[in-house]
């Protein structure tokens, strides 16, 4: 089969990658789809982890969603947007469908990891006088970071996987490559865009492995 | 006809829709359920031993587990697409890609499960005279089924989902419904299906969890006491 080396010649063709249907233009709009709706589910789901797990509340809430999250296809929150006048409204129904996937993880994660922490830590540290919020921020926060960014990690490659569901609404991104090679039968087209979307992935989860490397508490402290 | 009004509106919910299509959405709902089933049991089948063999070989273990999960890493788009050469536009094409999937979620919970059974019970167990088959199917898998069936739940759930991607290739179940639907922007149709997909999801979650309860009564015996003990 020549489809590796075809699509190598796509890959390696200049001609695919600029323009306004070019791979650069859909990494561009990947990217900013799938950072977007990372940093918006970040914003929802931490804090109220984060919250939820100091109180020690909540606990039922955090697993269901997480469960109900699952159940719920991107795809059919995504066409159930695009039947609404938000389908004018350029890449927000994306973006929205996929906060909703990527908060179940993100929350779930951040609770479990808050609640791990040793009672009898935070009874110790209780015991030396700390205050609530010292508490939280210089004992449970360190001691949950590892659980809060696993998940964080396996959000962030679900969000750059999914994202490419949005070309099967229309929407930009890497997943528009796909379907476009698709509805010609253009094998090594279809192939070279999944090896992108996998390698952006891939790449994502290098970074974010980098960067919880580096800015560890519990690291620095050592 | 105040029935035939909803669908010339476009109403999101139409009883005249439900009326006049339940052969469709029965058949999608059967595709759907259908697709799953086969892809969870498959990937049931192909997890277990790939489960054991990186638990019985530790050399084996990074690599099996890396392997599955990146696997995961690829898009469902993608990964349906990248079938396609091997196996046409095909139900089969579907299972497959939703089969590779559930591996990471089934090995990580079968390995997890096993590596659990405390070792004390298989000294013990080993003491009485069984031999690793029967320790095996006797001792360890009863004792991690558990963590199985909580990964099972899993896969499950995520595989309902997940088929809906499979319309790209016509055997999307439910999918196929809300892709049919997308370019008349017909709402009754492109609801009716996403809801039925979240019903079949939670319905499916917790069929297996009555299974679960009725396969492990120790551990409802054990919470049961534990209960009174509060």
């Amino acid at each position: 089969m020549d489809v590796p080396a075809r699509t190598w010649a796509w890959l390696t063709d200049g001609a695919n990658w600029s323009g306004e249907g070019g791979a650069w233009h859909r990494l561009g709009e990947h990217l900013y789809v799938s950072g977007l709706a990372l940093a918006l589910a970040c914003a929802v789901a931490l804090p109220l982890a984060l919250w939820l797990g100091h109180t020690g509340r909540g606990g039922a809430l955090a697993v269901n969603i997480s469960n109900v999250g699952r159940a719920v296809p991107v795809f059919a929150v995504l066409a159930l947007f695009m039947v609404t006048p938000l389908r004018g409204a350029g890449y927000l129904p994306t973006i929205i469908a996929l906060v909703l996937f990527a908060v179940p993880p993100l929350l779930t994660n951040a609770y479990v990891g808050m609640r791990e922490v040793d009672r009898s830590v935070v009874e110790a540290a209780r015991g030396m006088g700390m205050s609530g919020g010292q508490l939280f921020a210089r004992v449970e926060l360190p001691l949950a970071y590892p659980m809060v960014m696993t998940g964080l990690r396996s959000a962030a490659v679900q969000v750059v996987a999914t994202a490419t569901i949005a070309a099967m609404v229309g929407q930009g991104g890497l997943g528009r490559i796909i379907t476009a090679g698709f509805n010609t039968y253009d094998t090594p087209q279809v192939v070279a865009g999944a090896v992108l979307v996998a390698g952006l992935a891939l790449l994502v989860e290098a970074v974010l492995v980098a960067v919880d490397r580096m800015v560890s508490p519990l690291r620095r402290t050592v | 006809m105040a029935g035939r009004d909803c669908l010339v509106a476009n109403d999101w919910i139409c009883g005249e829709y439900l009326r006049s299509r339940s052969q469709e959405l029965v058949d999608a709902t059967a595709q759907h359920v259908q697709i799953t089933v086969a892809s969870v049991a498959i990937g049931l089948v192909v997890a277990f031993p790939l489960a054991l063999l990186a638990r019985g070989r530790p050399r084996f273990a990074g690599p099996v587990l890396g392997l599955t999960t990146v696997l995961y890493t690829i898009p469902s788009l993608a990964m349906f697409s990248l079938l396609l050469p091997f196996f046409g536009l095909s139900a089969a094409l579907v299972v497959t890609g939703l089969v590779l999937y559930s591996l990471t979620i089934l090995v990580r919970n079968i390995v997890a499960g096993l590596e659990a059974v405390p070792a004390e019970t298989r000294e013990a167990a080993r003491g009485m005279g069984y031999g690793p088959a029967r320790l095996l199917w006797e001792v360890e898998l009863p004792l991690a089924l558990p963590a199985v069936m909580a990964g099972l739940r899993i896969a499950t759930v995520s595989t309902v989902a997940l088929t809906t991607v499979g319309s790209i290739v016509g055997r999307g179940g439910l999918g196929n419904l809300i892709e049919d639907a997308l370019p008349s922007f017909f709402k009754a149709q492109v609801l009716t299906a996403s809801v039925l997909c979240v019903l079949l999801a939670v319905a499916a979650d917790l069929l297996l969890l009555g299974v679960q309860r009725l396969l492990t009564p120790w551990t409802r015996i054990r919470t049961a006491g534990s209960r009174e003990a509060h």
